[in-house]
């Protein structure tokens, strides 16, 4: 790959971001192939050794925050037409509520995969208290002259506190499980951004 | 090694890089081999949030007929690299408290 291959995939790469920022990414890499050559590499040794353009394009991604992406995505490249201003105006009543209800049920989607982590450990305090419960519950039976029963409670709540001590770590591996997920979500919607630009 | 605090040093890295004299990205590169391998990926990134942050600031300037962006350390960025050094002492004493206590029990 030469140095214009190299700089167009890279531009390619980052179609969707803000103008200024696809040239200051080009203008940085386009310098940092110039400086190799300048020391003696070929064109095609210069880019095999700035390293690969998806790396390149995923770190860039990674630092711009969504709300830049979405505003560069929002902000049209040229000045609203009347015509499509009064359409906007007057479809309102139309996309807005779409619009909303795309939010809101992707918010609801958030809210239900937490609810998840929320519950499980919810299970597992009450599964904790119950064991506390049991250990009452021995004493007063034991107080009471009850010792079978007492025994009884004793062995429900050690049973409550195992169970509850491994679930315990379970949820944690849940909740990292769905942290990742979450992380994962939002790269997919910044991902959606970028690709979309030839058709919006 | 953990990617927060990495990320954290090669911050001061790029400031020590250009503390004495103006350089360019590939002469940071270069100059850190050294102590620490950067990618151009990982370097570009750290320069922005750098030059937003005001630790350091870029003039443009010509090199056999072609641009060239050189990187000059602001006060900010020289009272970042102090602000480290005092903090390593921190460190490093965290660093001895953990290898005594690890050697007294083997």
């Amino acid at each position: 790959m030469n140095k214009q291959a190299f700089l167009s995939a890279l531009r390619k790469g980052l179609t969707g971001l803000p103008k200024d920022d696809i040239e200051h990414s080009i203008e940085f890499y386009s310098e940092m192939l110039d400086d190799r050559i300048e020391e003696g590499m070929s064109e095609e040794e210069a880019a095999a050794s700035v390293g690969n353009i998806d790396d390149i394009v995923s770190q860039i991604l990674s630092e711009t925050s969504l709300t830049k992406l979405v505003k560069a995505k929002v902000k049209p490249n040229r000045a609203l037409r009347i015509w499509e201003i009064i359409l906007l105006v007057l479809g309102s009543p139309i996309w807005l509520p779409l619009l909303l209800a795309v939010i809101v049920v992707i918010f609801a989607v958030y809210i239900v995969i937490w609810s998840v982590v929320v519950c499980v450990y919810a299970v597992d305090v009450s599964l904790a208290a119950g064991g506390i419960a049991g250990f009452v519950g021995l004493f007063v039976y034991y107080a009471a002259g009850n010792i079978a029963g007492g025994l009884m409670f004793a062995g429900a709540g050690f049973t409550c506190i195992g169970l509850s001590i491994l679930l315990f770590f379970a949820s944690n591996q849940i909740a990292k499980g769905i942290l990742f997920l979450s992380g994962k979500i939002i790269g997919w919607i910044k991902s959606l951004f970028i690709k979309r630009e030839g058709v919006l | 090694m953990d990617i927060q605090l990495k990320r954290g040093l090669l911050d001061v890295c790029v400031l020590a890089a250009i503390k004495n004299e103006d350089s360019y990205g590939y002469q940071i590169i270069k100059d850190m081999k050294p102590y620490v391998e950067i990618s151009e990926s990982t370097l570009y990134p750290i320069l922005r949030r750098l030059e937003s942050a005001q630790l350091l600031t870029v003039r443009t300037a010509e090199h056999h007929g072609r641009l060239r962006k050189y990187y000059h350390i602001t006060d900010q960025g020289l009272a970042r690299i102090e602000a480290f050094k005092e903090d390593w002492n921190e460190i490093m004493a965290i660093y001895r408290f953990v290898v005594k206590e690890d050697e007294e029990n083997e």
